[in-house]
């Protein structure tokens, strides 16, 4: 794969809840095996736009969306597209860290169990899956056990496990870190900038240091609109637009 | 002249403690009362033999026999319906005049004295179908009766598993299907068992119902077209026509005995099929 090509490419998407707008006319490009961090304040339609990504909007009845997301060059909006298939291709990572009731190993399994993979493969994925994530070494004498018994931040290792079970292209991050302590957070951030070699990864941030640390590009959205999208040292160091250096510095946010 | 607070929290605290107190000492005392009368009926004959001379004399065992088939034909039936139903409403359907409906009806019908259910089983399966009064008339009456309390406990049961499964379950590619037998169900699966446990708990109490559409035969039903008398009933028969109330009282307190153990035995396999996941 050629360095730097755009991953997804979202023309012109527009996002409404009913009457109320979350996203308006955003035009963002994703580069491949990179990890772009979108942030902004609360209610800027930022879970909203991941969201999109991989059509779990498609759940609330009254959600519209307007516009394109091409993912290799398809239009994942297009009505030829398996949606499942699609969830499988984009992962997600939630702001809680959610296990089902269920095993470790059940946990991860059940993205390859649902994708009818055979029970050879099941195993060889989760066992994959937990070593990519860094929770192997932690968990693999009690696979059986209940995974709600993890710490919150192995709980939530276990969710980016759980992702990569599906052997995703894409994983989208909403704020993981935002429930869980700083080592924690160190300890999934590491995971994810070696992660990024093979995947390409979106994350919603839950603080601007986060973003700063961690992404190779970032993007600004206020109210539904990106206001400015580039390097992440560019973004942090030299904002082009007034509204996104005041939120940088803290000036409101 | 208003109380303190420290008073008002001080009448509180005894107003609570003793309603807690007279409610559980009335029921332990009902309970002891007719353990204590009946226990000493129960022995291995009264288990294992059918009821002489109108119960006079000789055991209960056809009417165990018969409690037992009546409520599990009414459970098989009435749970998989009752669960399909809480389904729809909860994950299949958007709130509308269909789901008013439906939980207007359900709530109706769980206000009905059962009697009524009993006419109904009477004139429709009894008479209507021709299935005479029989385990499977009787059965198929008290599945009606206990649909509403099915459908209520698996409805609220399934709106409680939080939201998150569902999303995780879609975003890992599941289909609806997927996600609701393997995230939504398991996880609701307590609150339904619970709604069962109610459920068999009434069948096995049930007299009016049973008496119009199972009948009060007093020998092993043979068949589920075979009439038959449930404990509940015979336990009525005894102790309204004074045949024997050393009989009635061995009855019903075998009748508890049995709720209780139904109780604890359907506890333990739930318990034991949600502890791999706790």
């Amino acid at each position: 794969m050629e360095m730097n090509q755009s991953k997804i490419v979202i023309k012109n998407l527009n996002f409404s809840y009913k009457e109320k707008l979350a996203i308006r006319g955003l035009n963002l490009e994703v580069p491949a095996n990179e990890i772009l961090a979108v942030f902004g304040p609360a209610n800027s339609g930022i879970t909203t736009l991941l969201r999109s990504l991989n059509r779990l909007g498609d759940l609330i009845p009254e959600a519209r969306v307007e516009g394109e997301i091409l993912i290799d060059g398809k239009n994942i909006y297009a009505p030829d597209v398996n949606v499942t298939e699609l969830r499988r291709r984009v992962g997600m990572v939630f702001d809680v860290p959610t296990t089902l009731p269920m095993s470790i190993f059940d946990n991860i399994a059940l993205g390859p169990r649902m994708g009818k993979r055979s029970k050879v493969a099941v195993t060889e994925m989760v066992e994959n899956a937990l070593r990519m994530a860094a929770l192997w070494d932690e968990v693999k004498d009690r696979l059986n056990t209940p995974a709600a018994r993890l710490s919150g931040g192995q709980q939530q290792r276990l969710c980016i496990a759980r992702v990569l079970a599906l052997e995703p292209e894409v994983i989208l991050l909403d704020r993981p870190c935002s429930a869980l302590d700083p080592v924690s957070t160190a300890k999934i951030e590491d995971s994810l900038r070696e992660l990024k070699e093979h995947f390409t990864i979106i994350i919603a941030p839950h603080t601007v240091q986060q973003a700063a640390r961690l992404a190779d590009k970032a993007a600004f959205i206020l109210m539904g609109s990106l206001i400015e999208t580039g390097p992440v040292e560019k973004i942090f160091a030299d904002p082009k637009d007034k509204r996104t250096s005041d939120y940088i510095t803290g000036r409101f946010g | 002249m208003k109380a303190s607070p420290k008073t008002t929290q001080r009448i509180a605290k005894v107003l609570i403690w003793s309603s807690a107190v007279l409610v559980i000492v009335i029921l332990l005392a009902i309970i002891f009362y007719i353990l204590i009368k009946g226990i000493p009926q129960i022995n291995w004959q009264f288990l294992t033999e059918i009821p002489r001379n109108m119960g006079r004399s000789g055991g209960i065992s056809s009417t165990i026999v018969g409690t037992l088939l009546l409520t599990l034909v009414a459970v098989i039936i009435a749970t998989p319906f009752g669960i399909g139903t809480a389904f729809y409403l909860t994950e299949y359907t958007r709130e509308g005049r269909i789901t008013r409906i439906i939980r207007f009806s359900a709530e109706s019908l769980a206000g009905i004295p059962s009697i009524v259910y009993g006419l109904f089983g009477y004139i429709f399966f009894v008479t209507y179908l021709h299935l005479g009064g029989s385990v499977l008339s009787g059965g198929l009456t008290l599945a009606i009766m206990i649909l509403p309390t099915i459908i209520r406990t698996s409805e609220e049961s399934i709106r409680a598993v939080p939201r998150l499964y569902r999303e995780v379950c879609f975003s890992l590619g599941g289909t609806k299907w997927q996600t609701i037998t393997r995230a939504v169900f398991p996880s609701a699966l307590p609150g339904i068992a619970n709604g069962i446990i109610l459920s068999i708990g009434r069948c096995v109490a049930e007299t009016a119902a049973v008496i119009l559409t199972a009948g009060s035969a007093l020998r092993m039903p043979g068949s589920l077209l075979s009439p038959t008398r449930t404990m509940a009933v015979h336990f009525y028969i005894l102790a309204r026509e004074g045949i024997s109330m050393e009989k009635a009282f061995g009855t019903a307190a075998l009748l508890i005995i049995l709720i209780f153990l139904i109780n604890v035995v359907f506890n333990m396999l739930v318990n034991r099929y949600v502890a791999k996941g706790r």
